[in-house]
This record gives structure tokens, C-alpha cells and sequence, in this order.
């Protein structure tokens, strides 16, 4: 029993390390071009460098039929776009300043990152 | 409808370009297919254009040629985007429904042998049996649930965790479970001995049918901006070298002279240049009567000619009209949250986690503190609570609220500009009217015509219109328009002068012609005694009465007045029995505004004020701790309505400053005010319950599942009815918030 109990404290530690303490790898662009994928309840990649003071265009691949990934929504840019099936899903964002800034869809499961630099 | 034929172009999609100098390759290979009269290949997008009449085939085949590949891509305008997105979503229900039907055809029978029989597993021969149902099983969960299986994979991979998560390690843990039981049944005393393959199967089939009933719902959601979107004709009438054709409504440029015929919507803004018909614009402004247009006036894309044919000059195109700043601005605020759904946000963000944690703490408290079978009661408790968790219903319970509330004040020419002024609106508590363009139509008109001396109107009126017309005066317009409407010809005066604050002087066939007030008078000595009171009387009525005289004796009275409008009396009463408090401000003199104010029934009115005393009056009333709304029809009001909680622009039809204010409300009329505000508290109603119809299901169903009623009622929640839970509160949330479809705001 003290070997279930401890086996169960464990996976709680592993889960919090898992989602919330890990940092994600990030993608550097320098050409502030960059393809994501939208697929399987994820963005890919995820966390993405970027250059600051120039226009950043992103193209978004949906391959994900699930409601959830239909809108991409950038909460501190008032941009909001809608994501049709397929690899058609061009987004200029004119230059931004340094800083963070999340996206992620309606029902923020799927949840990605612009880190400006 | 005929298409022009050099106009025609097709686009295709670019599969294998990876590198800058495949453009110029490619754009080559399509150029030399007989009818391709223009190649443009876009390559950030990896999309071609070929303009001409070249033949689809020959096309893909040249780009297969130099090794690369080539899809036909749709026209890629909304209304296509939009027939794609439903057939997407159709082929995304038949999908579910199939795999709900497979998934429900395996478990529902299992369950029901489950009823009547136990499904325990003693002797050899059940554990081959069970043996061959968990095959099944398995099998139904890689067919009907293999995307939840991949979502929950790839996104723990990516150090992520939604819904997909749950749903597996769910149906997962009963599985193994069962599994375990079948193949070592030596490692669970002899009670714990019992399987749960149905639950696995139930799950996914009833979570299958949730999502599939969810996907038909949200269709309904986005109703209105499918409908905006339809009233952009796809072709004009355009008029090039002298003749007349069909094009496709990206070609028309702007100054292009477009003709539409009754019956026919307007394609894109313009401006009238020859002929006059009624148009409907209600589609854009709520407003019911139809529009008389004649030469000058503008019209708007969408709306529809009804009587005339009408020539007009495009002034604004595609992306630049009225109707399609009204569809973007629709679009976004659909997507932005008021507040209160913000913490949902917060909460479905790190929720997946925490209820993975919460399925292990209580599988724990069940093997340490449990009756027997423990074990398998945990392995319930874990299941259950893994599978009524999901936040998807919290995720959704704001934006599909928003997403009708704010298409159907759309539909009735209300324009939000995001989900922060719906919030906002709702709460309320003080509205600032200005009355000039808001409460009044913002025009003046000549009311009155009192004539003296054995004069006659026509005369009066030629000469007071004569005079007028060298004149700047606002009233100078109302003055003409009203002559013009009597058919009169004006007359050239000479030695015009204007008196500031007094009135205008000018000699017409030798004579003095004389108009103003009772100071121009007096100064030149015209006797006004028997007008006086009248005149008085007319000023009471909140009219500006003049005098009219000729060679020094007295003519006539003129009044003139800015009319009210006709609904904006009903309106200020479905205002006021809402409990708002109203408020009117006007620059001009008291008389007036009072008179105004007390036929509209407005008992706290301020006159004379300036624009900037205007925004004072706004902080004041914020200060007190008022929710300060302020209405107003542009440019003077402009700080007051930045100034207010939310302002309320009145755009008066086109050339609006959809920009400004955080509400613009299209129609003229003051209903529209209302209904902004009615609309308003009905969807924040919605998201209060829809938030709370969400939270009920994750607050409640989870202890419950984790078993806290247990040692109260021996109450345990099947895994099956978690699962049949959790797809009605995605159901639930979605089905309320269509709700709002058919909200009509009361009249009265
Ligand atoms: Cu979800």
C-alpha cells in the first residue's frame, strides 16, 4: 500500500513537471516567416521567436477538424482569425515590440506563444 | 447571370515549391498553355493565379511536368470559404455519427448484459470470452476513438493537455483495468473481479454523438455573419468603353459606373449619377422603410433597388465598403470576451492538469480508506472523474454567447465593437443624450409662415429665399429647400449684408428686404407690435421664429425647427421603464430645450452647453458612481463618447464613423438605442448561464465522481454516465446560447 501511495505522489510531481514546470522548446525564425501546424490539439511549433520591429507573417496549416482549432485568437493584439482546413491560412502582423504574446483557440486548448525579440 | 469571359481566372495550390527560383520555373511552365494570359504566383501563400481561359487539365499537368504539383483552389472569397467550412463540417459530423454508432453498437449491448448479467470473471471459459469483448473492444476504441487516442499523444508530447487527454486516460484505465482482469485474475481478490469494457465503449460513442450534435449547433451560431456575408452580390453591371457587362465583383475598380436594375442588389458603395429609385436598406441600418435615392445620394453594397434602375459611380470596393467594415468589425468582436468570461479562461487553462491530479488523489483515498473491493472502486472513481471533467463547456460557454449576441444586433443595425462594451452596456444606469441628430432629426425645417400686411407665402417665401441664398447661415438652407419645394425662382439681390446676431439686409427691384430678428427690427424701425405675442408663441414651442419685412413694414413670421424625430418619444419610454436615467444636452438656448424636452418626456436636461462641458457633464456623472452611457451622432460629441462607459455613436446610414463609439447604431432612430441595450443584457443573461450551467457540471459532477457522496448515499457515478454527462454540457451550452437567436427586443 505505502508503495501505491508513494507510486501516486509521484506521477502528481511528474504531471505538475510535465505541464507546468517544463519549459517547451522554442523555434527561432529570422526571417519572421513561419508555418504552423495545427493538428492534433496542438500548435507546432508552439513557441516561436521572433524579430521584433519587423512584420511577422504566419501561415497556419490546419490539419485539425475539431471545432476547438477553428479560431486563432491573439488576446493582446485584438487579432482573431479563422482557420479553414488546409494550408491557406495566411496572417500578417505588422511589426510588434519586444515582449510575449500568447495565442491559443476559443477554448484555449491549443495554446502557442510569440516571443519578440 | 453571364460571366465575362476575360475576367475569368483560376487559382491553384502549389505542392512542392520550396525555394524562391521554383516561382519563376513554374510561372513559366503555366505561361505556355494556350489560353493562360497572365501567370501570378504568390509564394509565401504557394497559390497561382492564371487568368484567361486555359484548361484546367493542361494547367496541373504543366506544373506536374517540372516536378512539382498543382490543386485547383476554390475562389477563395468568404461565401466559397464559408460553403467549404460547412461541407467540412458536414463530412466532420458523418465521421462522429459513424463513430458513434459503431462505439454504441458494441457498448450498449455489452452494458445491458452488464444489467441483467454480472460481469464478473471466474471461470476459464468467461475469462476467454471477456478475453475475445476486450479485443472488441479495443478494436472499437482504435477505429471510433482513434482521435482521441492521437490528440491526447501528440499534445502530451508537446507538453500540453486537453480534452483528448482525459478521454483517453479515461477509457485507457478502464480498459488496462479490465484487462488485467481477464489475463491475471490472480493479482485482484476474487470481488474485484469484474470488468469494464462497456464503459470504454460507452464513453466514446456517447462523447462521439456530443460532439456531433455540438458541430450541427455551432453551425446555427455564426448565423449572422453568413448572412452578411450573402448580401455581397458576386457580379455587377459595369459600363466599359460604352458597354454594359457582367464582371466579377473583385474586378469593379473604383469610378467604374455600375448600373443596377430593380429587383438587384447594389454591389459595391457608391454614389448616384443618374436616376432615382427606393432602396432597402434594412439588412445594414434595421431600418424598415426603404431609402428614397436620387442624383448625389450615396448607396451602400448589399442593400437592394427596389423600384428604378439606378447609375452609379463606385466610390469604395471590395475590402473598403460599408458592408464589409460591418462584417470584419462583426467578425472581431465576436471573437473578443467580455470580462466576466475571462475567468473561465483562466480556469480551462490550467484545468486538464489539476483534474488528472484530482483522478489520482481520489483513486488513492479510495485503495487506502475504500470498502472492498478498493481497487475496484477506485479504478471507477479514477475513470469517472477523468471523464466528467471536461472544460469544454466552460471554453465555450462566452464565445458562442457572444458570437449570437452580437450577429443579431448586427441584423438589427447595431454594431459592437467588442465584448467588453456588450458587458458594459448591460449596466448602464445613466444615458447622456445630445439632443441635435439624436432625440431631433439634426436638420432644420421651416415650420411656420405667418404672413401680415395682405402678403401672400409664395412671395414671402421668394423673397426670403432670394436673400438667403447669399447667405451662410444654417437656417439659410432649411429657408431654400423650403422655397424649392414651392416651385419658386430666386432672384439675384444686391447689397447683401449680414448682421451678426441680428439678421441679413440685401435690395431686390428697389426694395429693402429685411430678415431677422426683434433687435434687426428695432434698429430699423419696423413696427412688430401685432407679431410679437405670436412670435413668442412659436418660441415656446421650441421654434425659431423670425421676422420678415419689406421697405420697412412687416411681411411675414418664419419659424423654423429642428423636427423630433417621430419614434423618439416611444423610445426614451422603453428607455426610462428600463431604469435608466436620462439625460439631455443641447447647445441650444433653454426655451428650446425645454420644449424639446418635455414633448420627448426628459425631466433632467441641460442647455447651452459647449462640446467640452459635455465631457464634464460625463465625468460628473461617472464620479457620483454612475454607469455613464453617452449617445450622440458624431464629431462634437466625439469626447463625450470617448469619455462615457460606452458610447453610442448614431451613424446616420453610410458615411459613418464606424470607428468611433464603442456601439454604432446605424438606424437613425432612437429605438435602436433600446435594442442595443436590450440585446445587450439578454447575452450576458445567456453567458451567466451558460457559465453556470458549465460550472455545474465540473463543480458538482467531480467531487461526485471522486465519491464524497459515497459515505453519505453509497453513491458511485457509473463511467458511463460521466461520459453521457459530459457530452450534454458541451450540448447544453450551445443549445442556450442559439437561444439568443431568436431574441427579439419588446417594442414598447
Ligand atoms: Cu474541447
Amino acid at each position: 500500500m505505502l508503495m501505491i501511495n508513494i507510486l501516486g505522489a509521484l506521477l502528481i510531481i511528474a504531471i505538475v513537471y510535465w505541464f507546468w514546470l517544463f519549459k517547451p522548446k522554442q523555434v527561432q525564425s529570422n526571417d519572421n516567416k513561419v508555418a504552423i501546424v495545427v493538428d492534433n490539439g496542438v500548435y507546432q511549433p508552439a513557441q516561436i521567436k521572433v524579430v521584433a520591429g519587423k512584420e511577422l507573417t504566419l501561415n497556419f496549416d490546419r490539419q485539425d477538424s475539431a471545432p476547438c482549432s477553428e479560431t486563432v485568437i491573439f488576446p493582446q493584439l485584438d487579432i482573431s482569425k479563422a482557420l479553414v482546413m488546409g494550408d491557406a491560412n495566411t496572417l500578417k502582423i505588422p511589426e510588434l515590440k519586444v515582449g510575449e504574446y500568447d495565442f491559443h483557440c476559443q477554448m484555449q486548448m491549443y495554446k502557442g506563444k510569440l516571443i519578440v525579440q | 447571370m453571364s460571366k465575362n469571359i476575360n475576367s475569368s481566372s483560376q487559382n491553384f495550390i502549389i505542392e512542392g515549391a520550396n525555394c524562391g527560383s521554383c516561382v519563376a520555373k513554374i510561372e513559366k511552365a503555366l505561361k505556355t498553355v494556350s489560353g493562360a494570359q497572365r501567370v501570378e504566383m504568390n509564394f509565401a501563400q504557394r497559390t497561382v493565379q492564371v487568368e484567361g481561359q486555359a484548361d484546367e487539365a493542361a494547367l496541373i499537368a504543366a506544373v506536374e511536368n517540372i516536378g512539382y504539383k498543382a490543386k485547383p483552389m476554390s475562389n477563395d472569397s468568404e461565401q466559397d470559404a464559408l460553403d467549404e467550412k460547412a461541407k467540412a463540417d458536414d463530412a466532420h459530423y458523418k465521421k462522429l455519427m459513424r463513430n458513434m454508432i459503431l462505439a454504441l453498437g458494441v457498448g450498449a449491448p455489452l452494458m445491458l448484459y452488464g444489467l441483467i448479467f454480472d460481469m464478473n470473471v471466474i471461470t476459464t471459459t468467461q475469462r476467454i470470452a471477456w478475453f475475445i469483448v476486450g479485443l472488441a473492444t479495443l478494436a472499437v476504441m482504435a477505429v471510433a476513438g482513434k482521435q482521441f487516442y492521437n490528440g491526447a499523444w501528440q499534445a502530451f508530447k508537446n507538453h500540453a493537455a486537453n480534452m483528448d487527454t482525459l478521454i483517453a486516460l479515461g477509457t485507457g484505465t478502464a480498459w488496462l483495468y479490465s484487462m488485467v482482469v481477464v489475463i491475471t485474475p490472480n493479482l485482484l481478490p476474487e470481488v474485484a473481479r469484474h470488468v469494464y469494457f462497456e464503459a470504454s465503449a460507452m464513453i466514446i460513442g456517447l462523447i462521439s454523438l456530443g460532439l456531433a450534435l455540438e458541430v450541427k449547433a455551432r453551425g446555427r451560431t455564426s448565423e449572422a455573419i453568413k448572412r452578411l456575408i450573402g448580401l455581397q452580390p458576386k457580379t455587377a453591371r459595369v459600363i466599359r468603353d460604352g458597354q454594359e457587362r457582367d464582371i466579377d465583383i473583385s474586378d469593379v475598380v473604383k469610378n467604374d459606373q455600375v448600373r443596377v436594375r430593380p429587383g438587384e442588389k447594389i454591389s459595391v458603395d457608391g454614389e448616384v449619377l443618374e436616376g432615382s429609385s427606393s432602396v432597402d436598406e434594412s439588412m445594414l441600418t434595421g431600418e424598415p422603410m426603404p431609402v428614397t435615392k436620387q442624383i448625389g445620394d450615396t448607396v451602400v453594397a448589399g442593400s437592394i433597388n427596389k423600384t428604378g434602375t439606378l447609375l452609379f459611380k463606385a466610390t469604395h470596393i471590395g475590402s473598403e465598403t460599408t458592408l464589409a467594415n460591418i462584417i470584419n468589425m462583426v467578425k472581431r468582436a465576436q471573437n473578443s470576451k467580455p470580462s466576466i468570461g475571462r475567468l473561465a479562461d483562466v480556469i480551462s487553462g490550467i484545468f486538464v492538469p489539476t483534474v488528472m491530479i484530482i483522478a489520482i488523489l481520489a483513486g488513492l483515498a479510495w485503495l487506502n480508506f475504500g470498502p472492498e473491493p478498493s481497487i475496484a472502486y477506485a479504478v471507477v472513481a479514477v475513470t469517472t472523474v477523468l471523464i466528467i471533467a471536461c472544460p469544454c463547456a466552460l471554453g465555450l460557454a462566452t464565445p458562442m454567447s457572444v458570437m449570437v449576441g452580437i450577429g443579431k444586433a448586427a441584423e438589427s443595425g447595431i454594431l459592437i465593437r467588442n465584448g467588453e462594451a456588450l458587458q458594459v452596456t448591460s449596466k448602464i444606469t445613466t444615458m447622456i443624450l445630445d439632443k441635435t441628430g439624436t432625440i431631433t432629426e439634426g436638420a432644420p425645417t421651416v415650420t411656420d409662415v405667418i404672413t401680415f400686411n395682405n402678403s401672400d407665402e409664395n412671395t414671402v417665401m421668394q423673397h426670403v429665399a432670394s436673400l438667403e441664398s447669399s447667405s451662410e447661415h444654417p437656417l439659410a438652407e432649411a429657408i431654400i429647400s423650403y422655397a424649392k419645394a414651392l416651385n419658386l425662382t430666386l432672384s439675384k439681390v444686391t447689397d447683401f449684408d449680414a448682421l451678426t446676431g441680428k439678421g441679413v439686409i440685401g435690395t431686390l427691384d428697389g426694395q429693402t428686404l429685411l430678415f431677422g430678428n426683434k433687435a434687426l427690427m428695432d434698429k430699423y424701425h419696423v413696427a412688430i407690435d401685432d407679431a410679437y405675442e405670436q412670435a413668442q408663441t412659436l418660441a415656446s414651442e421650441a421654434k425659431t421664429p423670425m421676422y420678415f419685412a419689406v421697405n420697412q413694414q412687416l411681411q411675414a413670421i418664419i419659424a423654423v425647427a429642428d423636427p423630433i424625430k417621430a419614434d423618439s418619444a416611444a423610445a426614451i419610454k422603453r428607455l426610462q421603464n428600463k431604469g435608466i436615467h436620462l439625460v439631455m444636452l443641447t447647445g441650444d438656448n433653454q426655451a428650446t430645450a425645454q420644449a424639446v424636452a418635455k414633448k420627448v418626456g426628459i425631466k433632467d436636461f441641460i442647455a447651452e452647453v459647449l462640446p467640452d462641458d459635455k465631457v464634464n457633464e460625463v465625468i460628473k456623472r461617472q464620479a457620483k458612481g454612475e454607469i455613464v452611457g453617452m449617445t450622440g451622432d458624431g464629431i462634437n460629441d466625439a469626447p463625450a463618447l470617448a469619455q462615457a462607459d460606452v458610447g453610442f455613436a448614431i451613424g446616420t446610414g453610410t458615411d459613418i464613423a464606424i470607428e468611433s463609439g464603442d456601439i454604432t447604431l446605424m438606424r437613425g432612430s432612437l429605438h435602436g438605442l433600446a435594442d442595443a441595450i436590450a440585446v445587450s443584457s439578454a447575452t450576458i443573461l445567456n453567458i451567466k448561464q451558460n457559465l453556470f450551467g458549465a460550472f455545474i457540471y465540473n463543480v458538482a459532477g467531480i467531487p461526485i465522481a471522486a465519491g464524497v457522496l459515497y459515505p453519505f448515499f453509497g453513491l458511485l457515478l457509473n463511467p458511463v454516465v460521466a461520459g453521457a454527462a459530459m457530452a450534454l454540457s458541451s450540448l447544453t451550452v450551445v443549445s442556450n446560447a442559439n437561444r439568443l437567436r431568436f431574441f427579439k427586443p419588446a417594442k414598447s
